[in-house]
């Protein structure tokens, strides 16, 4: 960005050098003056004005979407005081007293100013556009680039080579064992793959499509731990239709189950319910795991455990601030994640 | 050992893979009984100490204590006497364990598992089960082999840790400092270790694992699953009648068993 800065300053800086001597050109040919006099002029007052609006706005204007109207600030006391500067500039470039020609022909010279502050203006209207469309395609592409890394995040987790390899191996036994229960299995991993591919494609989709997708994932999970694993969804009817992005609440019961059940010998249960509150929705994740490792330390895993950190971050860029994620323990044991956004976006 | 048939304990928490693994075995090893089917590290160890399986099969992700906890826990505990079994370990996908059994020329399972490739661990068990009364220094390979699997384990994931100076323990409301030139010990207990001094024990949350690599292990040297003493600290290692051996350090009354995994540390010069 810095690079990118100062490197459009040194092109418009010689934009503006180019712009000048087309002018002295035009003054020396529907002028009575020299070619050389009215180069100086022009270059000196054309540079002095482009320098002092540069310098005005790097002070005054830090953020284009807000701050655009200062310009208007900066540009007419810019235009002129550049355009005194330029003179006495040019005047001592050339050994001529001090504003001679504005004592000898006040006329010529208040026309003069009035042209500089309307080219002036103009040239700045025109960098300033460059500048902003500039940032702003560096901020979409920078956008697109974080939308891509946690589409492939998402993927990576979700089809976490150990999940498949295992429910494969599951599968492969069923198959010998009971084919009906097999194939109910497979068309459990289809769905659940096929979701998968879907959300990293960042969709939403109503809450009772989001339920229906943990229950494949809840469902194969449950084929392979056997009696260590029972679970319970709970979508209130009228919520059904509501509209969540796709698979926001797959690492949060994955997490339950990787992080909480799997590592208890006796198992345990999951529970998903959703409801409203106020003009709220709020989706609960909760499990009877070997819960979070300290009441102080759950904090920071929270914070830093990739599962809740996605979700925060599809969160804060579908919703804003008003949105919220928090893992808490549960009582008597396991822990509990929340996730609290507004119905209406 | 021989004439009897040959027996096994398949350690798998799924309970589909542990049926499939045991249809597959029958398969493959007409011959083979299993004794027991457990679902977790904990129950792998005391069943196998009850029954004394000639194979163990581990699975590598359980809950309680990962398969090859368990075979750490079980060598320790094994009785002198008997043959130690063969074990296999039994993976869905894991790179570095797989690259780590490799290495060490551990047999292992990937799941699902192929007929194939069952087949020639049938024929490796076989082999081993053969030629396995003619001694016990096949157990002293298996204790080496274990070792270098738990201590490579916890590298291959975390990167190059920073050396550890001084242990921060908290105190009721404060905090105190320990340099780690004046610990003697570090004991896991529960979901605590308890840092030992020479005259002072404090307790501190970080577990074992995370500290075991910042710390020189030239200086501390890991006796135990749940220990790691200084070793200029340690006094006198006893041997008891079942030749265990356990260790006493310099100016403190404990005894610290010692695990038959480290035991080989410790011989006469």
């Amino acid at each position: 960005m810095v690079r990118y800065l100062s490197s459009s300053s040194a092109l418009h800086g010689f934009l503006t050098a180019v712009g000048n001597t087309l002018i002295a050109l035009g003054l020396t040919l529907f002028g009575d003056r020299p070619f050389g006099e009215n180069f100086v002029y022009s270059q000196s007052i054309g540079l002095s004005i482009w320098a002092l609006i540069e310098v005005g706005r790097r002070l005054l204007i830090k953020d284009w979407d807000t701050q655009s109207h200062r310009l208007a600030l900066i540009v007419p006391p810019g235009a002129a005081a550049g355009f005194l500067l330029g003179m006495l500039a040019g005047d001592a470039a050339l050994g001529r007293p001090a504003l001679a020609f504005w004592a000898t022909q006040p006329r010529r010279t208040l026309g003069f100013l009035a042209l500089s502050l309307v080219i002036g203006a103009a040239v700045t209207y025109f960098f300033m556009s460059r500048e902003r469309l500039a940032a702003l395609r560096e901020r979409e592409s920078a956008a697109q680039r974080l939308a891509a890394e946690s589409r492939l995040k998402l993927l990576e987790a979700q089809l976490e080579p150990h999940m498949l390899f295992n429910t494969l191996a599951n599968l492969r036994a069923l198959i010998g064992m009971d084919p009906a229960r097999a194939q109910q299995m497979l068309d459990r991993l289809i769905a659940y793959l096929r979701a998968t591919l879907d959300a990293s494609r960042s969709t939403t989709h109503p809450l009772a499509m989001e339920f229906d997708r943990l229950r494949d994932y809840l469902e194969l999970m449950a084929i392979r731990m056997g009696p260590r694993l029972a679970y319970a969804l709970r979508l209130p009817p009228e919520l059904a239709q509501q509209p969540v992005p796709a698979l926001l609440l797959q690492p949060l019961v994955e997490n339950s189950v990787l992080h909480g059940l799997e590592p208890k010998i006796e198992g345990g249960t999951v529970v998903v319910a959703a409801r409203r509150e106020g003009s709220d929705i709020v989706l609960e994740v909760s499990d009877t795991g070997v819960g979070l490792p300290t009441a102080d330390d759950a904090g920071a895993r929270g914070g830093a455990g990739f599962g809740l950190g996605q979700v925060r971050e599809r969160l804060l860029t579908l919703y804003g601030p008003s949105s919220a994620v928090e893992l808490l323990p549960a009582r008597p044991q396991g822990a509990r994640a929340t996730v609290r956004f507004p119905s209406t976006p | 050992m021989t004439e009897t048939m040959p027996t096994a304990l398949i350690a798998e928490d799924e309970p589909l893979l542990a049926e499939a693994l045991r249809a597959e075995l029958a398969r493959a090893w007409p011959e083979l009984r299993i004794l027991a089917m457990v679902g977790d590290g904990v129950s792998a160890v005391a069943r196998s100490l009850a029954l004394e399986p000639d194979v163990v099969f581990f699975d590598i992700r359980m809950p309680g204590q990962s398969g090859l906890e368990a075979a750490a826990a079980l060598a320790d505990a094994w009785p002198d006497a008997r043959p130690f079994p063969a074990l296999v370990f039994v993976t869905a996908y894991d790179q570095y364990a797989v690259e780590a059994f490799d290495a060490q020329a551990v047999d292992y399972l990937l799941k699902p598992v192929e007929p194939a490739r069952l087949q020639r661990t049938v024929e490796r068990l076989r082999g081993l089960l053969s030629t396995r009364d003619q001694g016990q220094h096949g157990f002293e390979g298996t204790l080496a082999r274990l070792r270098q699997l738990l201590a490579q384990a916890p590298a291959a994931t975390a990167a190059v840790p920073e050396p550890l100076t001084v242990i921060q323990a908290g105190v009721g409301d404060g905090i105190r400092l320990v340099p780690v030139d004046q610990v003697l010990c570090f004991e896991a207990a529960d979901k605590y270790v308890r840092v030992l001094t020479e005259n002072r024990g404090f307790l501190i949350r970080t577990p074992l694992k995370e500290l075991l690599p910042r710390l020189d292990a030239s200086v501390f040297w890991q006796v135990h699953r749940g220990t790691v003493v200084r070793a200029a600290a340690i006094e006198r290692v006893l041997r008891d009648d079942t030749g265990k051996l356990s260790l006493v350090l310099r100016g403190r009354g404990e005894r610290l068993p010692v695990s038959r995994l480290y035991a080989h540390r410790f011989k006469p010069m």
